[in-house]
Parts: structure tokens; C-alpha cells; sequence
């Protein structure tokens, strides 16, 4: 068992140098992207221009059907047949990004040997303590981002996701680390492994929604102020093209939150007799539920569509980030599972 | 029919400027603004916040002991908060208010909608609008059939795919998705039957603790509760008639070897459930509670009950009671308190320590080191005086207020605490008489839960989920054929348009449009 646990924490630290790699080719694609962009820019061809124009151009062909654009402002422009080139097709990345494509690949596999390893060590599944938590959750961010890859072209966001899953790594080995004990009875639950999972799926989505909706203000600040800013920005899908896919990815964590609310209510049913008792965890749970379920509104609402939507997602995900770490270190109250 | 939406819905027309408004009108007008989306969004967002402080101070429902001890430590800051009723935010009349306007909202929200809605799923899809260049998925294509072969094959494949069908011309008019609709209206009412349920079945229930000992039977009656929270609506009668006696109690444990630490592995007890003059024996573990005719016993916490025996001066016995004594860590070095009013000539009172593995500190002191009883030690501090229990004041048996009372072993004394193993006896001084340590039991805490609104708040939890689900990802969208004659056969135009979100229209229609294609290619040749 000792063995296995120490094959697990050297797949860790060797995912994390992988991920380092990608993370720093990543973050190159975008400056040389943006130094592209620039030249672009300076050159007046249509690259950069082109995507600035497009969404303005989807929303005006949507316009007609009285739908004030709805939510049809897709990530194609659909005006008769124009253009057959997408969106979200990579403008002006770089060779770099397949290359960090790769490698987050690679490092997410050693990753997953990591989990794995560490479950078969522990013989139960490994989400048991904060430490186990913020690893497996990472796994699945990052295994969601590359899930999402297949589906939808947002390489862009690999900087974001691995740097992120990288400092998140690095803080729960040196900071969260435990060594495997046996489950207490507490945590003795099929639900354990329900609620917690379907939590960490929730987090993926919401973290891969956070990151487009932080871009998606990138994009309309760039737009509006028309200042040099952060140049690879302009390589970005336009905004509205962001809002919707940020849209469809927090919607998706947002049924997994719905979910994970419910199954822990059924747990602590059984583990407490009492489905709700505002326990502190409970109640972040809930204040992270409502403040999506506002985001979901603020895109229906006219007035609230747009900025103030993102940054609703961002503030529901930053609040799932405080309810892992503040809310499970400092705050009293039943849930303390950390481990610690 | 479009679904009916709020006039700041982002599908819905602008409004238009109010014209003067009479008292009839503003009431309408205050009406449109209490359920409008904006509204809906700014009390989710302050029941959000409103949520915070509750988590920052202790609340009197969960954490009773917390808030004494709040109380304790700030206690200026303390009035305020209390005042605010920050103590018991989500019971407190902002909360409630929040919540409530909420719900004011959502129930004016839904019922416009859901009379709408019921229409629009009795109505034809509309006319076909006059132009479908820019539409979504526009595409023309021509096919060598009649008017009516293409549109006949059209009907038959929109209907394959579910589509509502309407004719108008040489045209037609399909729309699918009202489970969108339906979904979203299933979940909104859903939240309001979680409201309901808690606010109508929640009156009914109760909950109580008790603390049982080995060997000793509990029964469901309003006495024998150490602690009872009685639902609004609840009266005597609706304890149901049942008694529970703890025959065992098994815990294991494990030892880390590299780090020392003791961990709990498993806690069993062996219960007896006593109902209809019949007996059935139970195990309840955590997580596992048992269910008797409705109402659910847990299993929360355990420890050690040792038998104490009082004898007075002549050897007659005053007092033999098990005494719970409550675990202050995890190796259950535990905290107890005896209190023997009569029999001696002067009431008795003992705060006491058990250590389940006793080993003698440097100092002098015991602590435990291992939770299970391998060298149980049991040492009491004895007090006489006034206990206080004839005043006919609650107290708390966990607790013995000193105020009013004379040490007379341990501490400054002078005379030694009295330290004793299983079957040891120790005189009391002033020859008041001995004590014992008679033997050692366990105890477990249970709680009693008797909930009526779990199924209706479970239901509406599914119902909550699925609805959701419907909502978000069935697609509501519409599409057009139109027909047109030419010299070759026919000339056909798809369009679509989505209602809500719906990334894959496009690709919708353009598969449509090939599915077509070929239906009316297999009809010309048959
Ligand atoms: C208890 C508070 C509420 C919660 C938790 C809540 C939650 C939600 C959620 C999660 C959705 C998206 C899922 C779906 O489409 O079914 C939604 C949609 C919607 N809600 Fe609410 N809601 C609440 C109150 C209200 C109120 C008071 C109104 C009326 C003003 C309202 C109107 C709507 C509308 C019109 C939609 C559809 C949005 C769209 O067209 O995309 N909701 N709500």
C-alpha cells in the first residue's frame, strides 16, 4: 500500500511538471498570437477585423425573426450561406498550442494514475479528504476542458485551465496533504461517492464557464474601448459567440450543482435525520445554487445579458472556490471532512 | 404561441411608455414590476447574500452551544447581532421576507404562464412567415416531385420528428419543444411545492434526543426526551407508542501506525425495538438509521456510562445510576457530573473524569490513550451543599453550578480526589459515606426524527431535477417548407428559428432538409 501511495505523489508531481509545460506553451501561443493579431492589425487584412465584425453580423441576421437576437447568436454566422469558416476556429494560433494540447493530455493521464493509484491504495474511492478532493476535482476540470475540446474548438482557455489546475495541485501537496486513513463511519455512504463526484463535475463546468466568461469580458472591453489592451484577445471568438458557450457550459454545471444539492440533502438525511439544517456547508451550497440560478435569469433579462451575466458566472465560481477552501478550513460546522 | 414571458424578458418587445396612471393602473403597474425578471434576479441575488451570516456566527437551530459561547466571548457584539436576529438568520424576518417576495413573484410569474401555456399546446403552429432568406438554416433546393408529393413527404418527416404540423398555402408551418416550456414551468412550480410542503407538513413533525445506556429502555414519550423540538401544530398524541432498549453497543478501531492516531473504523448498536407487545432486535449504525412505523432513530454519538453506588454512613445504598459522561477527545477521555440529593446528610454533588486507558502524566495527571476500556479509571471531585434541584429550575445534567456549594475532595482541600477502578469504593469525607464504581456500561445518543414533509420535498426535488433538465436542454424550435411549382418539379425553402437557446438549429434544419430529400426521392420511385 506504502508503495502504491508513493507511485501516486510522483505521478502527481510529474503531471505537474507536464502541466507546466503546457501551461507555459500555452500562455506562448497567446502572446505570439497576439503579436500576430498586431501584425495583422498593422498589415489591414481581415483576420482580426473579420472576427470583431462577425457577431454583429449574426445578431443582425437573427434580428429579423423578432427574436432580438435570442440566443441564436451563434458561434456560426448564419447569414445565407456567407461564410463557411467558424467562429471558433483557432484565429492566428500557434504552433505552439498543439503542442500544449498534447502535453495537458499527457499530463492529465499521469494525473488520472495519480487518482487511480491513490484509490487502490486507499480502497475506497479517493475523495475523502480535502487533499484527495482537490485532486480528483482537478482531474475532472481539466479532463472536462480536454472532453470539451472534442466538442467545441477552446484552446484558448488552456492557459487559464492548466495554470489553474497547476496552482491548485500545488497547494493541496504541500497544504492539504494527509496520508490514507480508513473512512470514518461518518463518511461510510454510497452517497459519499455520489455527491461528492457529481460536486467535482459541477466544479469542472463551472471553472471552464468562469474562464469564458473572464474572456468574454476581455473581448467586449477590447471592443468597446478600442485601446491596445491585451492583444491576443482580438484572436478570441467574439464576444457574444463567448456569452453562449460560456452559457451552455455553466448550464450543464449548474444541473450537476442541482443534483449534488439534492444528494447531499438525502445524505444528510441519513447521516443526521434531518435533510436541511443550514449546517455552513449547506448553506454555501445554496448560496452557490441561487447566485447560479440569478446568472440563468441575468441572461434572460434584458439589461443583464452581457457583462453582468459574466460576471455573475465569475462570482458563482469564485464562491465554489471559497466554499473548498475558507469554508472547509475556518468555518464550524459538521462537514469537517478536511482531513486536516 | 410564443411562451409567455415577463415585458424585461430578453424575447419580449420593449414596453412602451406608460401612459397617466390611475390607482388601478399603478397597482398593475407595481404588479408587472414585483414579477418581472429583474425583480426575480435581484431577490435571488439578496437571498444569496442574506445567506452569508448565517454561516459566520453560530445559529441557535444548529448550534446552540455556539451561541451561548458567542455570547460569552462578545458580548456587546453579541446584543447587536441579536438584535438583528443574526442568531437566527434563516427564521429571521428579512430572510423571510426575501424569500417570501420571492415566491409572491414566482407564484405571480407561473400562473399567467401556465394558463398560456395550457393554450398554446391546444393552438396551430403560425403562419409561415412571408420571407425565409434570413432565417436561420435557409437553404433552396429543387426535387422532382408535385407540390403536393414534397409537402405530403414534409408532413410525414416533421411528424416523425415530433413536430407540430400546420398547412397554410403551399406551405408548412412546424414547431416542436413545448416540453421546454413545460419543463421550465414543472420547475418552477416544484420550488413553490419545496416552500409548500415545508411551510404546511413541516407544522406536524418533531424531533428529540436521548441519551441511552446499555440494558436501559426508552420510551417514546414526551418525558423520557433529554432535549424535544416540537413541531407548531404538534400534541402528545402523535408520539407513537414504541420503546427501545440498547442491548450493545460494539465500536472498533484502528491504529495508524505511523502516525499513532486512533481512528474510529465502525460503530454498531445492538438495539431491541419494543412495538405491538412484540420485540425485534435492530442494528443501527450511522448512517443507517432504523425506521419505526415513521419515525427514524440515529445513531449521532457514544461513550461511556460507569455505574456509580453511593452508600451512606451506616452502608445502606442512596444512589446507583449509570452516568453518562460526555467525550472531550478522541481517545474519550470523558467529563461526567453525579448528583445524590437525598439519603446523605448533606446533598452530593461530583464532577468527575473516566479515562478509558488511564496513564499517568509527569505531572501526575491521567489522560486516556486509547479509546476502548483497557485500564478504566474513574476520578471524582466531591462537592456538598445546595444542588439547586428543588427549586424547580431546569438543569442541565451535564452540568453542576458550584456556586452554592462546599469542595470537599481534590483541589485546595487538602483531602486527595478520589481516583478508582472498576469494583473500587472510596470513603467520602466528614464520614458522609463511600462511593463506588460499580461497573462500566456504554451509552449511544440517539435522535428521534419524525419529518412528514420528506416524500413531498423529495418529490419536488425530482421534480425540480427533471424539469430542470427539460428546460435547459430540449431545443424549442420552429421550421418552414415552402413549396413552389417550376418546370422541373418543385422548388423547396427551409428555414428555421429557435425559441430559446438552441445551438443546433441550424444543423437541424439542414438535416431535415436532406431527410426530405430523400423521402421524396423513394416516393417518386415507388
Ligand atoms: C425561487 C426563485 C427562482 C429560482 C430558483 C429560479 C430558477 C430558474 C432557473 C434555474 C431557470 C432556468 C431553468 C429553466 O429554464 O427552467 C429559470 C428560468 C426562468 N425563470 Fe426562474 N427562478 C425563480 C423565480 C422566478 C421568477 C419569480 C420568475 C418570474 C419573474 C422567473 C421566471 C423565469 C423565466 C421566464 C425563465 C426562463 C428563462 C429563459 O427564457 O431562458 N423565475 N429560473
Amino acid at each position: 500500500m506504502d508503495t502504491l501511495v508513493a507511485y501516486s505523489l510522483v505521478a502527481v508531481y510529474s503531471a505537474m511538471g507536464v502541466y507546466s509545460i503546457a501551461f507555459v506553451l500555452f500562455t506562448l501561443d497567446l502572446s505570439k498570437r497576439s503579436a500576430a493579431a498586431a501584425d495583422a492589425a498593422v498589415a489591414g487584412t481581415a483576420s482580426a477585423a473579420a472576427a470583431t465584425s462577425r457577431p454583429a453580423a449574426a445578431t443582425a441576421a437573427v434580428g429579423v425573426g423578432r427574436s432580438k437576437g435570442g440566443t441564436t447568436t451563434l458561434d456560426r454566422p448564419i447569414a445565407a450561406g456567407a461564410s463557411t469558416r467558424t467562429v471558433d476556429a483557432p484565429i492566428g494560433a500557434t504552433r505552439y498550442q498543439k503542442i500544449a494540447v498534447a502535453l495537458s493530455l499527457l499530463g492529465w493521464l499521469l494525473h488520472l494514475g495519480a487518482v487511480l493509484t491513490r484509490g487502490i491504495a486507499a480502497e475506497r474511492v479517493p475523495w475523502a479528504n480535502m487533499f484527495e478532493f482537490g485532486l480528483t476535482a482537478t482531474v475532472i476540470g481539466m479532463g472536462t476542458f480536454l472532453g470539451v475540446l472534442l466538442w467545441k474548438d477552446v484552446r484558448y482557455l488552456g492557459a487559464y485551465i492548466s495554470g489553474f489546475t497547476l496552482l491548485s495541485l500545488g497547494i493541496v501537496t504541500t497544504n492539504f496533504y494527509v496520508d490514507i486513513v480508513p473512512t470514518p463511519p461518518a463518511l461510510q455512504s454510497a452517497w459519499l461517492v455520489i455527491h461528492v463526484l457529481v460536486a467535482s463535475l459541477a466544479t469542472g463546468f463551472f471553472a471552464i464557464g468562469a474562464g469564458l466568461s473572464i474572456m468574454q469580458l476581455l473581448r467586449s472591453r477590447a471592443a468597446a474601448s478600442k485601446a491596445e489592451g491585451l492583444r491576443f484577445v482580438h484572436t478570441l471568438p467574439g464576444a457574444s459567440a463567448l456569452e453562449s458557450l460560456a452559457y451552455r457550459v455553466n448550464v450543464v454545471g449548474f444541473v450537476f450543482w442541482t443534483f449534488t444539492l439534492i444528494a447531499g440533502a438525502i445524505w444528510a438525511e441519513r447521516a443526521w435525520g434531518r435533510y436541511w439544517g443550514w449546517d455552513t456547508k449547506e448553506v454555501w451550497t445554496f448560496i452557490i445554487w441561487t447566485l447560479f440560478a440569478g446568472y440563468i435569469h441575468a441572461r434572460a433579462t434584458r439589461g443583464w445579458r452581457g457583462d453582468r451575466s459574466a460576471w455573475l458566472a465569475i462570482i458563482g465560481f469564485s464562491a465554489v472556490i471559497f466554499n473548498y477552501t475558507i469554508v472547509n478550513l475556518f468555518f464550524k460546522g459538521l462537514h469537517s471532512y478536511s482531513g486536516l | 404561441m410564443e411562451p409567455l414571458r415577463p415585458s424585461d424578458h430578453i424575447d419580449s418587445e420593449a414596453p412602451i411608455a406608460q401612459p397617466a396612471l390611475g390607482a388601478v393602473g399603478w397597482l398593475r403597474f407595481a404588479w408587472r414590476q414585483l414579477t418581472s425578471m429583474r425583480t426575480a434576479l435581484v431577490l435571488l441575488l439578496l437571498l444569496a447574500i442574506a445567506a452569508i451570516p448565517g454561516s459566520l456566527v453560530p445559529q441557535r437551530s444548529a448550534d446552540p452551544n455556539g451561541v451561548v459561547q458567542y455570547r460569552r466571548n462578545n458580548p456587546e457584539l453579541f446584543e447587536v447581532l441579536d438584535a438583528l436576529q443574526v442568531f437566527d438568520t434563516y427564521t429571521s424576518v428579512w430572510f423571510s421576507a426575501i424569500y417570501l417576495l420571492l415566491f409572491v413573484s414566482l407564484i405571480g410569474c407561473i400562473i399567467p404562464r401556465t394558463l398560456h401555456h395550457a393554450r398554446a399546446l391546444r393552438s396551430a403552429p403560425p403562419k409561415t412567415p412571408a420571407r425565409l432568406g434570413r432565417l436561420v438554416g435557409y437553404r433552396a433546393t429543387d426535387a422532382p416531385a408535385t407540390v403536393e408529393q414534397a409537402l405530403d413527404a414534409a408532413h410525414a418527416e416533421l411528424r416523425r420528428r415530433r413536430y407540430r404540423v400546420a398547412r397554410y398555402g403551399d406551405s408548412l408551418s412546424a414547431e416542436r419543444g413545448y416540453l421546454r416550456e413545460t419543463g421550465n414551468l414543472i420547475f418552477h412550480m416544484a420550488l413553490v411545492g419545496v416552500l409548500a410542503t415545508i411551510g404546511f407538513a413541516g407544522g406536524f413533525g418533531y424531533n428529540g434526543q436521548k441519551v441511552l445506556v446499555e440494558d436501559r429502555v426508552f420510551v417514546n414519550q414526551l418525558s423520557s426526551y433529554d432535549s424535544f423540538k416540537p413541531g407548531r401544530f404538534f400534541d402528545d398524541t402523535r408520539l407513537d407508542a414504541f420503546g427501545v432498549r440498547l442491548d450493545e453497543f460494539t465500536p472498533e478501531y484502528g491504529l495508524d501506525t505511523t502516525t499513532g492516531r486512533v481512528q474510529p473504523l465502525d460503530f454498531e448498536a445492538a438495539v431491541t425495538v419494543i412495538a405491538n407487545g412484540k420485540e425485534y432486535e435492530r442494528v443501527l449504525k450511522v448512517n443507517e438509521p432504523i425506521d419505526i412505523g415513521g419515525t427514524r432513530m440515529y445513531l449521532l454519538g457514544n461513550g461511556f456510562a460507569p455505574v456509580v453506588t453511593v452508600r451512606n454512613a451506616d452502608g445502606d445504598v442512596v444512589f446507583r445510576e449509570p452516568i453518562p459522561f460526555l467525550p472531550q477527545d478522541s481517545n474519550l477521555t470523558s467529563l461526567g457530573v453525579v448528583k445524590v440529593p437525598d439519603g446523605l446528610r448533606a446533598e452530593l454533588g461530583m464532577i468527575g473524569f473516566f479515562y478509558p486507558s488511564a496513564l499517568p502524566l509527569d505531572s501526575g495527571a491521567l489522560t486516556s490513550i486509547y479509546p476502548e476500556p483497557d485500564q478504566p479509571v474513574l476520578t471524582l471531585n466531591a462537592f456538598t451543599g445546595d444542588l439547586g434541584l428543588d427549586d424547580g429550575v431546569a438543569r442541565n445534567a451535564y452540568a453542576l453550578d458550584t456556586d452554592d456549594l462546599t469542595q470537599v475532595t481534590g483541589g485546595d482541600t487538602g483531602t486527595d480526589s478520589i481516583v478508582l477502578g472498576v469494583g473500587q469504593s472510596a470513603a467520602l469525607p466528614d464520614g458522609l459515606g463511600s462511593v463506588e464504581f460499580s461497573e462500566l456500561r456504554r451509552f449511544v445518543s440517539v435522535d428521534f426524527y419524525h419529518d412528514p414533509t420528506q416524500i413531498g420535498v423529495l418529490v419536488s426535488a425530482l421534480l425540480i431535477l427533471g424539469g430542470l433538465i427539460v428546460s435547459l436542454f430540449v431545443p424549442r424550435r420552429r421550421l418552414w417548407v415552402v413549396a413552389s411549382p417550376t418546370d422541373a418539379g418543385v422548388r423547396l425553402e427551409y428555414a428555421g428559428l429557435a425559441r430559446g437557446d438552441d445551438p443546433g438549429l441550424e444543423a437541424a434544419v439542414y438535416d431535415f432538409a436532406d431527410s426530405h430529400s430523400q423521402r421524396i426521392a423513394r416516393t417518386v420511385e415507388a
